[in-house]
């Protein structure tokens, strides 16, 4: 991953209605607070990340606090720079559901997990699906244009936030320019 | 029902149609298409993506069988099933077992549409109910879908809100997209919350990993899979590619192709039983005593198993998939040399959104059973048979729009022309051949519709028309015997009729004196090809043809022996014995001038498409290949001309004069608009081109009876873009006598702008 990546990576978020907000990994936490509208539900994010969810985030979730939830939280394993994709696996945990019923998604990505292209997404997904893995490719929040004109928020969520976490150990530190990046701005 | 009341039936039928559904489906299928030409045009591997799909394809149809015991193998492996079902009922019959009555959400599928599966599990009492926003709104109003990919775009928000207030009478009307948007969501989660099994289609399924592909939007294909903890996919076998990594370009293309998005919210890649855990909210209808017993709406969903990227996969143990794969006539057409292609279709829509009439009527008029669009007809040929691909073949006039839009390279005309041809021949011998017989000397059945055997004989009808004229266009265009064509021939009292010349240009040309540059000035040697419009009919545009190259150094000639004519005209009416006897005697024609160092330069663009496109399908694959490379379109012919370093002096300049360009849709498939354009300019003319993919008469087309008025309105933007303008050119002569029956004044062909005057 190289910084064009990553700058292309995060245009291409913004350019499907979503933002991307850029933080090191121990403002995180913090980030993934300031963002979240409560009540939240969340997974837990891979053990090797060593990131912690906020307290705020319950990630122990019922149908019933799925359905109330404003927020949901997951990581995502893969993105994808030319589309601004986030790539959500499945799992026993529910991530498929807590990304998919609350009206806002945080989705929290490594930026040593961003490829150029959808080629070398699809290349990496092609072994964890032979070993059984299930995943979506997921670009900005759902959207419809099946009542007369272009909805964004159909059965999914309506707002999608990507915290892009530094790697540890990448050379360059990045700067802080989440807030700044709403989505909406290129909208057509 | 005689063939003139048919007629009538069928303009009654198209004409309600432009008047209630016309406005919404233009709208829409416009947008898609213009949201097409950007994406795919911000893609620079575009042509190398869609060729790669193209091989996959291939090679996955190819290698069918042996694909779906592999994808077998896999899906068992994860403890799922798979069925292969002969036919519907087959299918329907699966599906109705897993079922066993209880509440279904589905998201949407064509193949289930084609199976007519909802109707099926509702006859067991099952509740079924389309999740899919458009769907869901065809399925209350209990419609058919208009469009392979959004199958309520024939519908506008003002008639969804009154669809909505009228069926379920919410306190404050809904009225903006957004409201009817979120009150759909709120019903549909209550149902897909009590649903015992989702049923989804497959975009792509791969063999290697046993997984899915779905390719959505709004969020409801994962809420189907995810929430019921039964899961049955239902699929065309057509759908298994090798390996994971064969999606790649699929997934770049899809959405490009049909919205225009580059991509869609959604590609879900499901390896199923998934690991993830059903969401029981406990409202299920028919759970088992056990399931009841195990609902947990107030519960934690998971035991905090493994979390994504620690790399657990296994499937989650409460749940159970279904694979449908459906055959359905599909193995056969496999086997059909002409139908196999068919088969490499993705379903994005593109054919449809490319399509000048589909853009006009929609999928209610150009479909058949289940599908609708240019591939329509081959879909709906193989699955459901000819008689149903022929109450829609006729509305693909062959412009071939759609062939530069198809992800996977489909020769969509070919297949309606091949199944126009197997319609023909599988027709009633009619009592009104005698009126046309004995003119026309083909090679097809005697039930041959006597329109399409008109038409499909211009040839013979031109020469008597010159020979005969002017007496020949004064009786044609007398009243009673434009009632009596109408009648009896199918042709619309409103189109004016072609004016045959007496002196051909063939004539013209020999009356002249021949050659007028001499052997050793020129700087190419050329035929004029006199095709059969451009030697009788329109032939001022090849008179300009002979002067421009002259005026550029080429010592042009118009031989006799070269007015044949391409077999274009037989091909547009399915006539393929026809056709190929025509190009068989054209390539006799040409093939000498060409061998003999002359280049053959073409006016008619529909001819030039004959040579370069189809006669691969009609002679040995050498001589199609020496015709196509041995002819040019005419001012592609000026463009190389003037790229050597041939002198423009001659010709006439623009010094800044404003046209208006509509390129002729053949033309614009075979990559020669912008020759045109490039020529234009650089005689300093100020240059619009249309954005219309085909003006609408599309040759015989507009001609016809019953669809005069359909023509008419596929013209329609041309007017809104070129109504003001003082001066319109049009490469092709239909689409002049198009133009000029919708603006009033009639088009020049680009030739005749730029040549020399008359001397």
């Amino acid at each position: 991953m190289t910084a064009d990546t990553l700058s292309r990576f995060v245009d291409a978020v913004e350019r499907h209605h979503a933002s991307v907000h850029r933080v090191d990994a121990d403002e995180a936490t913090t980030r993934i607070a300031d963002l979240v509208d409560t009540p939240v539900v969340g997974v837990p994010l891979p053990n090797a990340w060593g990131i912690d969810l906020p307290d705020t985030v319950g990630t122990d979730p019922t149908p019933a606090d799925l359905d109330a939830a404003a927020t949901g939280v997951t990581a995502a394993s893969l993105a994808v720079a030319d589309y601004g994709t986030v790539v959500l696996e499945s799992d026993a945990a529910g991530s498929e559901a807590v990304s998919l019923f609350p009206e806002r998604h945080v989705a929290v990505v490594r930026t040593e997990d961003v490829v150029p292209g959808m080629r070398e997404a699809i290349g990496r997904l092609g072994g964890r699906l032979r070993d059984g893995a299930s995943a979506v490719l997921a670009t900005g929040p759902s959207a419809t244009a099946d009542m007369g004109e272009l909805v964004i928020g159909a059965h999914g969520p309506r707002e999608v936030d990507v915290v892009l976490v530094e790697s540890a150990g990448d050379g360059e530190s990045v700067a802080d320019d989440g807030d700044s990046a709403m989505g909406g701005a290129t909208d057509e | 029902m005689s063939k003139s009341d048919s007629r009538a039936e069928t303009a009654a039928r198209i004409r309600h149609l432009l008047d209630t559904e016309g406005d919404a489906v233009a709208e829409n299928t416009r947008g898609f298409n213009r949201g097409r030409r950007e994406s795919t045009g911000a893609l620079a591997d575009y042509e190398s993506l869609k060729s790669e799909a193209r091989a996959i394809k291939e090679d996955a149809i190819e290698r069918l069988p042996e694909l779906i015991d592999d994808l077998r193998e896999s899906v068992e492996a994860r403890g799922g099933h798979l069925y292969v079902a002969d036919d519907a009922a087959d299918a329907n019959e699966y599906v109705r077992e897993v079922v066993d009555g209880g509440n279904v959400v589905k998201s949407k599928s064509m193949t289930t549409e084609e199976l007519d599966l909802n109707e099926a599990l509702e006859a067991d009492g099952a509740r079924v109910t389309e999740t899919d926003l458009g769907e869901w709104v065809i399925q209350l109003a209990e419609e058919d879908p208009s469009h392979i990919i959004g199958p309520a775009i024939h519908k506008s928000r003002e008639g969804i809100a009154e669809l909505f207030n009228e069926r379920f009478d919410p306190e404050e009307p809904l009225e903006t997209a957004e409201e009817l948007t979120a009150f759909a969501r709120e019903k549909l989660l209550a149902e897909i919350r009590e649903a015992d099994v989702g049923v989804t289609g497959a975009n792509f399924l791969t063999a290697d990993s046993g997984s899915l592909a779905l390719v959505t939007s709004e969020g409801n294909a994962r809420k189907t899979a995810v929430v019921p903890d039964t899961h049955v996919a239902v699929s065309g076998v057509e759908k298994v590619l090798p390996t994971v990594e064969d999606l790649a370009p699929f997934v770049e293309l899809i959405g490009r192709s049909g919205t225009g998005q580059d991509i869609t919210s959604y590609v879900s890649l499901f390896t199923p039983p998934t690991p993830s855990p059903p969401v029981e909210f406990g409202e299920a209808r028919s759970a088992s005593a056990e399931r009841a017993e195990s609902a947990k709406p107030d519960s934690a969903m998971a035991d905090l198993g493994p979390v994504a990227g620690d790399g657990a996969t296994e499937p989650h143990p409460d749940r159970e998939f279904h694979l449908v794969l459906v055959d359905n006539g599909r193995l056969a057409m496999r086997e059909d040399d002409d139908l196999r292609e068919t088969l490499y279709c993705i379903r994005c829509g593109a054919c449809s959104n490319s399509c000048g009439n589909f853009q006009s009527v929609g999928g209610h008029a150009f479909g058949g059973e289940t599908y609708s669009g240019g591939i329509a007809t081959g879909w709906e040929a193989g699955v459901e048979g000819l008689d149903t691909a022929a109450e829609f073949n006729d509305l693909c006039t062959g412009c071939s729009r759609c062939v530069p839009a198809c992800p996977v390279e489909i020769d969509i005309p070919w297949i309606n022309t091949v199944v126009r041809d197997r319609i023909n021949r599988s027709g009633d011998p009619g009592d009104l051949d005698f009126l046309v017989d004995g003119l026309t000397p083909d090679e097809e059945p005697a039930g041959l519709d006597p329109t399409k055997r008109l038409f499909g004989n211009f040839e013979t009808v031109a020469r008597l028309g010159s020979a005969t004229a002017p007496l020949s266009n004064w009786g044609a265009s007398l009243g009673p015997v434009r009632a009596a064509m109408d009648r009896w021939l199918g042709i619309a009292p409103e189109r004016d009729l072609p004016t045959f010349e007496r002196e051909t240009l063939v004539d013209w040309f020999a009356a002249r004196g021949g050659p007028r540059v001499t052997e050793s000035m020129a700087r190419r040697e050329a035929v004029v090809y006199p095709d059969v419009y451009t030697n009788h009919v329109a032939v001022d545009r090849g008179k300009a043809a002979v002067r421009a190259l002259e005026a550029l150094g080429v010592r042009v000639r118009v031989p006799e022996s070269a007015a044949v004519a391409s077999g274009r005209a037989p091909l547009s009416q399915g006539m393929i014995e026809t056709a190929r006897g025509k190009a068989e005697r054209c390539r006799d024609a040409l093939l000498p001038e060409i061998d003999a160092g002359r280049d053959v330069v073409v006016v008619e663009p529909s001819d030039l498409a004959a040579f370069e496109r189809e006669y691969e399908r009609l002679l040995p694959a050498d001589d199609a290949e020496r015709v196509a490379d041995g002819c040019y379109e005419v001012l592609e012919y000026v463009f190389g001309l003037l790229e050597n370093g041939a002198d423009p002096e001659g010709l006439t300049a623009g010094d800044g004069e404003p046209v208006a360009y509509h390129a002729h849709c053949q033309q614009r498939t075979l990559d020669l608009e912008a020759h045109t354009v490039a020529v234009l300019e650089r005689l300093g003319y100020e240059v619009t081109t249309s954005e219309t993919e085909c003006c609408g008469m599309a040759g015989s087309f507009g001609y016809k009876s019953q669809y005069y008025e359909l023509s008419m309105d596929v013209g329609e933007p041309l007017v809104e873009q070129f109504g003001d303008a003082d001066r319109v050119l049009a490469s092709g002569t239909s689409c002049g006598e198009q133009l000029d029956a919708l603006l009033g004044s009639p088009a020049e062909h680009p030739i005749e702008a730029i040549a020399p005057a008359d001397r």
